[in-house]
């Protein structure tokens, strides 16, 4: 008999508050260094290496040992590996001495391989065709809740190598085919500065402000992660960014600008998820999961418009908090996906966050938003402040209400905490709990 | 350089067949008396397939808003930058929406709001695409 799929998801509206709500917790988390790229010869710095330097850390972290380990959830998705298509596929290359003896290791990782290199004795769960990192911790929320396995880690890699990103493959054809037949001919390759800056340009006619507005939020994520030691502008060397090389910074896609996209890393990140029970004996005070939403929006037609995503994300945050039992004003971390930049405003806008309403955020940037200040918002300095680890804003919200998050705590209340890696479209957030309930 | 030249698939080909005769035929739900645009296989308001019929539209839209591509990733259209990257609304219905990149209006100069009609663009052997021009 056929294994029916595992239904773990919790995307669809009207599902009530998450029965298990509060007896998940996130007990560790590690880091490895961020590169901007692998440079093809370094065997300690491919994205296997760091992948397993991650959960190294992220099992330290916790106070774990690898024979305490019995689930392993690691995204074998990695930007600009299999999730580009084939614009951004890296093999065939010369190879080397095992483990690194195929691409597995090099640019690509999944939960059998680490499990394999880990030598982990008692992984009873390693699923396959894991998602990304926006509904991954959700997997790994609702696999524990379940029963499926009581330690966990959880693994996000983001690979990048030489060469422009997302250049060849299909990107490089003279003809488009499957849904690129709609976007390619006019030079829309598709990804999510495309959708999103149509409605960016709808937002700003509509409530007002030009594009320039978003540059003190842009400026703030510099800020926060030059205060983050393990993201890519803090161990890079990089200065704050200013307004000057904000606005004189050259265009992609007029208005977006090149300080409007996050950077592409190779990085990987792990976090040891385990029952609340189990982690109130852990190394370190437990991180609660209080929700974990998902959603996967159709667009009706060519181009979703600003009403269409002011819809998607207004049913996003109406999911996330009702599972959560929580509202706007019960929230006191606010870490949004920020990959473009144009995209934070219509999620602070749909949870409502510090009380920001439809058409306040550009006034919202301009008031205080450091995270000494009242309203810290994205204190993790998220993608653009970190590079394209996709992992800033959960690790943020983890250490904030740790109370460890150093020169980023935040001076406010800092018990419950939103994160998310998704779009308007797609993805997911994640409530986290300094309390269980 | 030319465009990306659109490859027709069992779905799409009645459509690209009409852009190929410079018409302008999308998808029209009879059950729930919406247009669609790209097609699919089902009516994305009802969800019905057997009601979805091909419609010739008159091509009249406004260009809602744009961005100008200074640099984008693919390779073909990369000698053309910049260029600009319209949304077309239909007037026939306004909830569908296409791409064009202005033929005629130079980088930096589209005029929000104004009228366009559709006319069409050879790309490639015996392939048109659909493009918008403004109207005077």
């Amino acid at each position: 008999m056929a294994t029916q799929p595992y239904k773990w998801r919790r995307d669809t509206d009207g599902l009530g508050v998450w029965e298990h709500r509060g007896k998940v917790a996130v007990a560790g988390f590690g880091h490895s260094p961020v590169n901007r790229r692998w440079d093809e010869t370094s065997m300690d710095q491919t994205l296997g290496a760091y992948s397993m330097l991650a959960c190294e850390l992220a099992m330290e972290d916790a106070g774990v040992t690898p024979d305490q380990i019995d689930g392993v959830i690691c995204c074998d998705s990695h930007i600009a590996g299999s999730s580009g298509g084939t614009a951004s596929n890296w093999a065939p290359r010369p190879y080397f001495e095992p483990p690194y003896d195929s691409e597995w290791g090099l640019t690509l990782v999944n939960g059998d391989w680490l499990v394999k290199q880990l030598e982990l004795p008692n992984v009873k769960y390693a699923p396959s065709n894991v998602p990304t990192i926006g509904e991954m911790l959700g997997l790994a929320a609702q696999s524990i809740a379940d029963g499926k396995c009581t330690t966990c880690l959880v693994i996000y890699p983001t690979g990048n190598m030489e060469g422009r990103y997302r250049r060849g493959g299909e990107n490089a054809q003279d003809h488009a085919d499957g849904t690129r037949q709609w976007t390619f001919p006019w030079g829309n390759h598709g990804g999510n500065d495309f959708i999103n800056i149509f409605p960016h340009n709808q937002y700003c006619l509509k409530y007002g402000g030009t594009h320039d507005d978003v540059a003190p939020f842009v400026i703030n994520q510099h800020r926060n992660g030059l205060l983050t030691p393990w993201g890519y502008n803090a161990s890079s060397g990089m200065v704050q960014l200013t307004e000057d090389d904000y606005v004189n910074s050259r265009y992609i896609l007029n208005p977006l600008r090149i300080f409007d996209c996050d950077r592409p890393v190779n990085a990987s990140a792990a976090y040891l998820v385990t029952t609340a029970e189990r982690a109130r004996d852990m190394k370190q005070p437990p991180v609660y999961v209080l929700n974990h939403s998902q959603h996967n929006f159709t667009q009706r037609t060519t181009q979703p418009d600003l009403d269409e995503i002011e819809e998607w994300t207004d049913r996003a945050a109406t999911r996330m908090y009702e599972g959560a039992g929580l509202g706007p004003a019960d929230v006191d971390i606010f870490n949004p996906y920020d990959g473009y930049s144009i995209m934070s405003q219509f999620f602070l806008e749909a949870f409502q966050w510090h009380g920001v309403k439809r058409g306040d955020s550009f006034a919202f940037y301009a008031d205080d938003i450091r995270v000494e200040g009242p309203h810290p918002f994205s204190s993790s300095g998220g993608n653009l402040g970190n590079g394209r680890t996709r992992t800033a804003m959960y690790t943020d919200s983890i250490e904030q209400l740790r109370g460890t998050a150093g020169p980023r705590q935040v001076t406010v209340r800092a018990e419950t905490a939103l994160a998310a890696f998704t779009t308007p479209s797609s993805g997911g957030w994640m409530m986290f709990g300094k309390h269980p309930s | 350089m030319p465009k990306i030249i659109p490859a027709p698939d069992d779905l799409s080909k009645p459509f690209w067949d009409a852009v190929n005769e410079k018409r302008l035929s999308v998808q029209n739900c009879t059950a729930c008396d919406r247009l669609q645009y790209p097609p699919r296989q089902a009516c994305f308001a009802c969800g019905s397939a057997e009601k979805l019929e091909w419609k010739d539209v008159e091509g009249k839209g406004h260009i809602s808003t744009y961005i100008v591509i200074e640099d984008g990733r693919l390779n073909r259209r990369m000698p053309d930058q910049p260029y600009n990257l319209a949304l077309i609304t239909l007037d026939e219905d306004t909830s569908v929406n296409f791409y064009s990149n202005l033929p005629g209006v130079p980088p930096y100069e589209v005029p929000v709001g104004a009228a366009v009609q559709v006319i069409f663009e050879e790309v490639g052997p015996d392939q048109l695409i659909h493009e918008w021009q403004v109207v005077d």
